[in-house]
């Protein structure tokens, strides 16, 4: 691959697995558990963070240098807290419904532990264009997590997937249904999510044993 | 060659291989090892996790017996009531029928073995894959199960829920004795929050009201704390016998609270369970139901209330009606998943009964609150533990520094050694 060096892959591709943000540094919990019960929700939050980290990423690297380091808390959430409303008012815009799903939510993107963390991790201390690659590795790798989640949750907790009803029509008892099938009610509540959270660090760490912690 | 004999060289073929220790639980299951150890002074005892498992599930026999013909006699009672007759319970003449224990065996068996079945074959592949013997703790879960859900909830939710539970609710935290919360109320969460159609309202307590509703001939049978949340308390047709010895609707085995008693008391006896827990568990809904009683006979809830009716029941019936009984003699008093300390199992019991009967009452939505109590001091067993034994390690540490304090000087280390 000529445009991206092995190191600058690795920006990308760490995140993904064996250094996700939200399986191994156990971060954004928040909003993974809060949007996840449907899919479609969890494709946009994906995509915003997406947005928001990587373009944060870019702005804060080419500040590094000027910014001081007594106020870069501050400027760091005066630059994710722009980015953010950006992406709530074209949300708005656009996708109106979806925002009213997504709530406050979208909001709260300024206080997820991964944005914050990759600015004073990475981009204060890298350029440009690793710290926009690093936010696209960072940001994937939760998106990926989320949509997960967020695919096995709308499945089994409304038998749906973006909508389609895949498994059938509950009410006309077509499709699973008419077999008895029932939708788990228990996948739309949050604690489902973490419960599936947590199977898929399990399974993670089941397949990668040098991810398990010492104790 | 004696089934013994047969299975102890099985045992002997497969030792070190991956499926040891599947056979091992089939062998020491049915007979005592055959293997003695040769050095070194043992207590023998015969109280291991095997027989501990086993003198639950005796005393959880009689309750599964009743539990069969209750099935039967209340489809037939609710056929009755549909047509017009309501039934008066006579032990022999429509009670213990043969009719009324066909129903519970096509009904109740089931449960049963769908419970053990999917639940022992959880346990096994754990086992296998983790190189671990097979862990007795399933037994006394497999047999509750059944027990604590409605007759009519479809197999395949029960088997899902039941794996459910003994994955997450045992097996991620290292198996038997190590789980935080008690399996057997872990998979009744599952379903009640997975399934609420199927584990509330007035339809799931009667075998085969679900498939008739909306017939003509139609059947229901609501639960007496059903009746109540909806205020319909004149529409409760059942007596305090009743109530007590278990002709009413509710889940399959909670029914009846004499036989519960006796269970209890036959655990309290062969010294399984904690009679602090129960005793404590008993005052505190009692404690609960005596300050709603008083709340009620004060005026400050009046009859348009929706928490009038479970508020004015009378305090003691809470602990005859729905699975309180049942919750707090074989479940709470589960010995892993409970307090330890003796002081800690008062206040661990206590809690249990108090929140047990407020859930009842301010939450309708959940017509039983029991296996949410239970579940929520489970939780905070270890911290009551741990305050107590705080408690302890301060009041000895107080002691000796008055000790050490009144007694400065020649007697002083005669006195340490005394108190502490």
């Amino acid at each position: 691959m000529g445009l991206l060096s092995k190191k600058d892959k690795g920006l990308i591709l760490d995140p993904l697995a064996d250094n996700n943000p939200i399986t191994i540094q156990v971060l954004g919990i928040c909003s993974a558990l809060a949007i996840t019960a449907e899919l479609k929700a969890s494709i946009v939050m994906a995509l915003s963070v997406l947005f928001v980290l990587a373009m944060g990423n870019v702005v804060i690297s080419l500040m590094r240098n000027i910014i001081p380091s007594k106020i870069r808390i501050i400027v760091q959430l005066v630059v994710v807290a722009a980015l953010v409303i950006i992406v709530d008012q074209v949300l708005k815009a656009f996708a109106y419904e979806l925002s009213k799903t997504l709530s406050v939510f979208v909001g709260l993107i300024i206080t997820n532990c991964i944005i914050m963390g990759r600015f004073e991790a990475f981009a204060l201390a890298n350029g440009p264009w690793k710290s926009f690659l690093d936010g696209i590795g960072n940001a994937a790798g939760y998106g990926l997590i989320l949509v997960i989640i967020g695919f096995f949750r709308e499945l089994l907790g409304s038998g749906t997937l973006l909508g389609f009803k895949v498994l059938g029509d509950p009410i006309a008892k077509t499709g699973l249904y008419a077999l008895g099938y029932e939708n788990n009610g228990f996948m739309l509540l949050s604690p489902m999510a973490l419960i599936v959270v947590g199977i898929i660090i399990w399974v993670q760490r089941s397949r990668n044993p040098a991810l398990v912690e010492e104790n | 060659m004696s089934l013994k004999s047969t299975l102890h060289d099985l045992k002997e073929k497969y030792k070190g291989k991956k499926m040891a220790p599947a056979f091992n639980a089939i062998h020491t299951f049915l007979y005592t090892p055959n293997e003695t150890t040769h050095s070194g002074g043992h207590v023998k005892g015969a109280d291991d996790l095997k027989r501990t498992m086993n003198t639950v599930i005796m005393a959880l026999v009689p309750v599964l017996l009743f539990s069969m013909f209750n099935a039967g006699y209340q489809h037939y009672a609710a056929v009755d009531a549909a047509n017009g007759i309501i039934r008066k319970v006579s032990l022999f003449e429509n009670f213990l029928t043969g009719e009324n224990f066909w129903i519970g065996v096509i009904k109740v068996l089931p449960l049963l073995i769908v419970s053990y079945g999917v639940g022992l074959i959880v346990e096994f592949i754990f086992a296998v894959i983790k190189g671990h013997e097979v862990e007795e703790g399933y037994l006394v879960t497999g047999m509750l199960v059944p027990l604590i859900v409605p007759i009519d909830t479809p197999l395949w939710m029960l088997a899902i829920a039941v794996v459910f539970g003994v994955v997450i609710g045992k097996e991620v935290f290292g198996g038997t004795g190590m789980n935080i919360l008690n399996p057997a109320l872990t998979i009744r969460a599952f379903l009640f929050f997975a399934y609420p159609t199927w584990m509330s309202g007035d339809k799931v307590w009667v075998y085969d009201a679900v498939n008739m509703a909306g017939k003509p001939d139609a059947i229901s049978g609501e639960t007496i704390l059903g009746y109540l949340a909806q205020g319909k308390v004149s529409e409760i047709t059942y007596s305090v016998s009743d109530m007590f010895f278990g002709f009413i609707p509710g889940s399959v085995g909670e029914t009846s609270t004499f036989l519960i008693l006796l269970g209890g008391l036959f655990l309290i006896f062969s010294k399984i369970a904690s009679w602090r827990i129960m005793v404590s568990a008993v005052i505190g809904a009692l404690v609960m139901g005596v300050i709603f009683n008083g709340v009620v006979d004060a005026g400050w809830i009046t009859e348009t209330s929706k928490f009038y009716g479970l508020m004015s029941f009378t305090f003691w019936k809470h602990l005859i009606v729905g699975g309180l009984a049942f919750g707090i003699v074989y479940m709470a008093t589960d010995p892993v998943t409970g307090s330890q300390t003796n002081k800690g199992k008062w206040f661990y019991g206590f809690f249990i009964g108090f929140i047990s009967v407020m859930i009842r009452v301010f939450n309708p939505a959940y017509p039983e609150g029991v296996f949410l109590a239970i579940l929520l001091m489970n939780v905070f067993a270890p911290t009551i533990d741990h305050y107590v034994i705080r408690g302890n390690v301060n009041k000895r540490l107080k002691r000796l520094k008055n000790a050490t304090a009144v007694a400065t000087g020649n007697k002083s280390e005669k006195l340490k050694a005394e108190t502490v």
